[in-house]
């Protein structure tokens, strides 16, 4: 069997010492972790060990001997010898490099003392336990900071973790013991990737220190936001079902659940929930800096008041235009004959209520300017509101579009289903609603007569009301694509994992999909040494593994229901919210 | 190793194979593509180009032109980077795994590992590719609900596509080193 023994760059150069490390369990494989230097007393290598398995929940033993000599060491190897009798061990490892070489030459010695496999050129009878040694120089910091995708978050599954897998967790566990360096005063010195040089940063360690009552501070006031929301006066029906149409108030709502993440006082345990905090923090102070920008470009040069200027003149040129579009209808639109008096009704009725809305417009117009500014306020609690409020001034500024929409959509409706029931009494069918089919029924003269008079009225009245509805659900398709636009750019910005490919752009060795192997040149007749490198996820995978869960707009029908939908009159709303989370 | 032959592609186009013996365990196998022929980028640019002045003629409209050049370099830079593989590299170290690798001509390179636990075995599989019958290399990987079954099939030297002299060269020196890590 060939044995893989995982080095870490960082001890290429150590000085000699034990090997402290992992047997990885089912395969013939060791993972080095540190090294401990001479002079050391057995006792409290052994005392050592026993702390740090508890500390790490790994089994750390002590693998074998590192030996480089350097001058004036050269009765380090009978020494080496000896020590495999102090620890209890199954194998043996016996490593030493030559300095100047950057080769390892490697002994296995195993516990009945008989060597399992030499590495010299002597003839031997197993001829193929030879060269059986490879060693994997891998980086000891990366590999520790790294998480291998796909995320598997169950403890128990052990032996379905593969050899790597394994090997990632158990540099990660191994945090505890690259505490304590060969320049630290202490009984033990040891050699691992901290010898490099050690890394902290004042900054992290004050924020870190200082998240803690900041969390305190803002979950007591999502709690005190919380005890305002659940008042009996928001729970009252209108208010309920307006706030459940306003798409300021699902944002509000689903912003506080956000918060309720990340300000929890909880630590994160796992790697997923972690990364959803940073994540949904990230995106939250980006779109506060974007709304703060939007802000200052909206307040200066009088914006506000030229925006509220152009607001008026604007409604009115559209109910301007809603005329005359009426007033082409009442006549004989794309040359088609229209029924007159049908016409003249409807096209009265909704001339009428552009009336109302212009007068509407015209009361409040000293207003727009003050509410204007009020409400570009709140886009400093960050843009995805800003885009919120935007989409529902929009709704409600064309809500005599949503309006007419209704009244045609209804009209036209109660048409098709009279013409179909009245067709089938033309030809003698009727509905049976018990069965939830059509039946034959005899009719009497009378009913026959009204029915056939009554089915060639609505018939020829069928244009009319279709054009009409035609028009109609045509404008209220474009506000609503309007809508749609804006509520999939608030929906991309709520769910990017803006942190995730910051990650993945700045320290991509942290998200990893894999890795790669690299021979190194060796000189011949010694085992095979490879250097392992983080191979990083690909952009489109971080995205779809990282993405924030949200209420995402989708479209509740395909599109032939969507036609089918629209044909025979039914009230159509295409962007459909979804009301629970789904991951 | 005896040569045998030049080796070719499937198209007739000759391609290199370079073997190398690490340790009786660990080899690497490199399949090189031919290179971008400079006739065909000249055909290519002059015929875009030719169009371009051709609109020109028509319309007097000197954006046509910059939009060519730029439509030109842009095209080539993105074949360049995303579909011109140079070089297909398989390593494979017995009882590890196997590493796939695959180098483009801007320098790029990218690389895929798969551990031998996860590897069931290396076959040669026929394929029909258009109109006619092509041979392939490829990993079969394991199923974990089902011992004896197979989940998935990697695809071997798909720029390349080597004919099948130069394949069974790979599967031999592959089985070798597989039928020793069972």
């Amino acid at each position: 069997m060939v044995l893989k023994i995982f080095f870490p760059k960082c001890c290429n150069t150590a000085d000699s010492g034990l090997l402290v490390g992992r047997w990885i369990p089912g395969q013939d494989s060791a993972v080095v972790l540190a090294v401990i230097h001479y002079p050391f007393i057995p006792g409290q290598v052994k005392k050592y060990l026993t702390q740090m398995r508890s500390q790490t929940k790994v089994d750390l033993t002590v693998l074998g001997s590192w030996s480089m000599p350097k001058d004036g060491q050269e009765g380090m190897d009978s020494f080496l010898k000896d020590l495999s009798t102090i620890f209890p061990h199954s194998r043996w490892l016996q490593l030493s490099r030559e300095s100047g070489k950057r080769a390892f030459t490697c002994r296995v010695v195993q516990e009945n003392g008989k060597p399992a496999a030499k590495k010299d050129g002597d003839d031997n009878d197993d001829d193929d336990d030879k060269d059986k040694i490879i060693f994997v120089h891998y980086d000891q910091r990366k590999v520790m900071l790294s998480q291998l995708h796909p995320v598997q978050e169950q403890k128990g599954s052990e032996e379905e973790s593969t050899e790597l897998r394994t090997m990632f967790q158990t540099v990660a566990q191994s945090e505890p013991l690259f505490f304590h360096d060969m320049y630290d005063e202490g009984a033990l010195k040891l050699t691992h990737w901290q010898s490099e040089g050690r890394e902290a940063s004042i900054i992290v360690e004050l924020v870190k220190q200082a998240s803690v009552p900041v969390c305190i501070v803002l979950t007591w006031l999502l709690s005190v936001w919380h005890w305002l929301c659940s008042f009996r006066i928001f729970h009252v029906w209108p208010v309920q079902f307006i706030s459940s149409k306003l798409s300021t108030c699902v944002q509000t709502g689903y912003r506080t659940d956000h918060f309720q993440t990340v300000f929890s006082t909880r630590k994160a345990t796992t790697h997923m929930e972690f990364m959803r905090k940073a994540n949904i923090f990230v995106s939250f102070l980006v779109d506060i800096a974007l709304g703060l920008l939007l802000i200052s470009w909206l307040y200066r040069e009088n914006r506000i008041s030229q925006l509220a200027n152009t607001l008026v003149p604007a409604a009115d040129h559209v109910a301007k235009e809603l005329q005359e579009l009426l007033e082409w209808l009442m006549g004989a639109p794309a040359g088609l004959k229209m029924n007159r008096a049908l016409d003249q009704v409807l096209g009265r009725f909704f001339l009428y209520h552009i009336h109302l809305w212009i007068s509407y417009i015209r009361l409040m117009s000293p207003f727009i300017e003050m509410i204007l500014w009020y409400v570009g306020l709140t886009a400093c609690l960050g843009l995805t509101f800003a885009l919120s409020v935007l989409s529902d001034i929009v709704a409600l500024l064309t809500f005599h579009i949503y309006c007419f929409y209704v009244y045609g959509a209804r009209l036209y409706y109660l048409k098709i289903y009279g013409l179909s029931s009245l067709w089938r009494l033309f030809r003698g069918k009727k509905w049976n609603v018990l069965r939830q089919r059509v039946d034959s029924c005899s009719y009497d003269l009378d009913q026959l007569f009204i029915g056939t008079l009554l089915f060639t009225i609505l018939l020829f009245l069928l244009p009319t009301t279709a054009l009409y509805y035609l028009v109609f659900t045509l404008l209220r398709l474009v506000v609503v694509m309007f809508q749609g636009l804006i509520h999939l750019s608030v929906d991309f910005i709520n769910s990017f994992p803006l942190f995730a490919m910051g990650l993945r752009l700045c320290r991509p060795y942290r998200v990893a999909e894999g890795v790669k192997f690299q021979v190194l040149s060796e000189e011949p007749g010694t085992p095979l040494h490879l250097r392992m490198e983080i191979n990083p996820l690909k952009f489109s995978s971080v995205l779809q593994c990282y993405r924030t869960p949200t209420y995402s707009c989708y479209p509740k029908d395909s599109w032939v229901a969507l036609c089918k939908k629209l044909f025979i009159g039914e009230l159509v709303y295409p962007w459909r919210q979804k009301s629970t989370k789904t991951d | 190793m005896a040569e045998e032959g030049p080796f070719t592609d499937i198209s007739g186009k000759p391609i290199s194979l370079e073997c190398q013996n690490y340790t009786p365990f660990c080899r690497e196998f490199t399949v090189s593509s031919p290179k971008v022929s400079l006739l065909k980028v000249m055909g290519y640019t002059c015929s875009v180009w030719l169009l371009a002045y051709a609109v020109f003629f028509l319309t007097e409209n000197t954006t046509v032109l910059s939009s060519a050049i730029m439509v030109t370099l842009v095209g080539m830079i993105l074949h360049i980077h995303f579909v011109k593989v140079d070089q297909e590299t398989l390593l494979i170290i017995g009882s590890l795994g196997i590493q796939l690798s695959s180098l483009y001509a801007s320098g790029r390179e990218s690389t895929t590992f798969i551990e031998m636990s996860k590897i069931k075995d290396i076959v040669i599989n026929e394929a029909i590719y258009m109109q006619s019958i092509i041979y392939y290399l490829c990993i079969l990987i394991k199923d974990p609900s089902e011992p004896d079954g197979v989940a998935s099939v990697v695809p071997l030297f798909q720029s390349s596509k080597p004919r099948l002299n130069c394949l069974v060269r790979v599967y031999k020196s592959c089985q070798e080193i597989i039928a020793q890590s069972r």
